[in-house]
């Protein structure tokens, strides 16, 4: 769960650069960069839940 | 355009902006003494001999090599090309900074709060590791921090990155903008800190079986009143040559951002006070000391382009945000950080970063300035905090960042240093023997 979340993390990121680097229309950009950081919001939700998982295991 | 390229740098500007540079130092001072405060009273001398070490480790490894990344506005850096645009996404200095004429200019004064900045972010992670993060792992993570992490991003920002060049190449308003670091200080010490928060795992007897926090209190809450006061002089001169050195704001420009920086610091503790004293019946001295510091990071980013109301404003919103984060790390994720650094640190800065896309009136384009401090504050968390995370996990493989179990009964001061910050609290029953 947590290397997804990571994984996530980065996708995010790289959605962000290519909605900046590749769409010109503000509207489209704008819409991409949101949902990079919808996706960035996933991947460190996951990533919080695996070490809160971990810990209840480590007692 | 920075002052680096300016031909109107007088000579006034210049020692202006050296004197503010050397107010910054104050600022590690001041988180030091946070940091020690909000701890135990058994890790306090190991808390202040940490921050020590961190910051020397942080000068010493980013002269060595941390420069050699960030590099100077104008200066060589590798490009990679996608369409006709260049990203600019790391510099290609020399290492042991060879080849700079560090004559009094603007170029040697950047380098020199640099020196100072870096030492700054290094000291953030120690609040979130504090009472069991080994002093020679500290270290070791500084290194990374000083050597890689913190001038990366740097670079992107105030080296004339990518970040920096959304504007020019992608009409995003001015490009990222972050006048006196609430992201390439703040942020990115803030994350490292939740990075270390998270492989250390929390103080032992923080969580109970059924996962209830237990109240640890700050051991003296003098050392984080009094480091709290440090900190507005250190961040008076991180913001105003912040200003002077990467925006070019002009000398006319320093009251306004010295007078916004006290007044988000100010809104920000009374924020905090307000809700502590609604929420617990009084006041709460650590809480209302973390909102301040939030105050303080999220007013660096924006200081400079806005009016003393909006900085109000701006601290209003960092005091509550960060009374609420700390909740949340401490009750819902468990995440143990005793020095509030992450929230303060990297909750404070993201807001601080966005509350300049929301409210800065910047002297030129202002169209797309939103999206570009949202790109900013993506490429943190999409980037940097997988990557400062990925660094200290490797770090943690191959040298165990946490103390003993033994080592963190006993008290980081006596396990490390061999000797308690307060011996005279000690009772030595040879002193009750009758003569």
């Amino acid at each position: 769960m947590k290397v997804a979340g990571f994984f996530l993390l980065l996708a995010g990121g790289g959605l962000v650069l290519a909605a900046v680097a590749l769409l010109a229309s503000s509207l489209l950009r704008t819409g991409f960069v949101l949902a990079g950081v919808g996706v960035e919001v996933v991947g460190i939700a996951l990533v919080a839940r695996s070490h809160l998982l971990e810990q209840g295991d480590r007692g | 355009m920075t002052l680096l390229s300016s031909p109107t740098f007088s000579e006034a500007s210049t020692a202006l902006c050296f004197v503010l540079i050397l107010l910054v130092p104050f600022a590690g001072a001041g988180l030091s003494l946070i940091n020690t405060g909000l701890g135990r009273s058994r890790s306090a001398a190991h808390a202040m001999t940490g921050s020590l070490i961190v910051i020397a480790t942080a000068a010493v490894v980013y002269f060595v090599c941390g420069f050699s990344w960030q590099g100077l506005v104008g200066r060589p850096g590798h490009l990679l090309t996608i369409g006709d645009t260049g990203w600019n996404w790391i510099a290609a200095e020399p290492f042991f900074m060879r080849g700079l004429d560090l004559v009094v200019s603007p170029a040697s004064l950047v380098v020199l709060l640099q020196v100072f900045s870096v030492g700054l972010a290094a000291l953030i992670p120690l609040g979130a590791g504090a009472d069991r993060w080994r002093l020679s792992a500290s270290c070791a993570s500084t290194a990374l921090l000083a050597g890689w992490t913190y001038p990366l991003f740097a670079h992107w920002v105030w080296g004339g990155g990518w970040l920096a060049q959304l504007g020019a190449n992608y009409g995003q308003g001015r490009g990222f903008v972050d006048t006196g670091g609430s992201s390439t200080i703040q942020v990115v010490g803030g994350l490292t800190a939740l990075s270390i928060a998270w492989i250390l795992g929390p103080r032992r007897g923080k969580y109970s079986a059924n996962g209830m926090p237990a109240a640890i209190p700050a051991h003296n809450a003098v050392f984080v009143i009094f480091g709290c006061l440090l900190a507005l002089v250190g961040w008076l001169g991180l913001n105003c040559a912040g200003s002077l050195l990467f925006f070019g704001t002009g000398v006319e420009r320093v009251v306004l951002v010295a007078l916004n920086t006290v007044l988000a610091a100010a809104a920000a503790g009374l924020t905090a006070a307000v809700i502590t004293r609604l929420r617990f019946g009084k006041p709460d001295a650590s809480l209302i000391a973390n909102g301040w510091m939030g105050g303080l990071v999220a007013s660096s980013a924006g200081c400079a382009f806005v009016k003393p109301a909006v900085a109000i404003i701006v601290g209003i919103v960092a005091g509550g945000l960060i009374i609420f984060a700390i909740e949340q790390l401490e009750f819902e994720l468990k995440v143990d950080d005793p020095g509030g650094a992450i929230s303060v640190h990297a909750v404070g800065g993201i807001w601080g970063v966005l509350a300049v896309g929301l409210f800065a009136r910047l002297p030129s384009e202002n169209r797309g300035q939103l999206l570009a401090q949202i790109v900013g504050v993506a490429a943190l968390i999409g980037f940097v905090l997988p990557m400062t995370y990925g660094l200290n996990w490797l770090l943690n493989r191959v040298y165990p960042q946490r103390v003993t179990a033994d080592g963190e009964r006993q008290g980081m001061d006596l396990h490390e240093l061999g000797a308690d910050s307060y011996p005279e609290f000690v009772t030595h029953t040879e002193e009750f023997i009758q003569r």
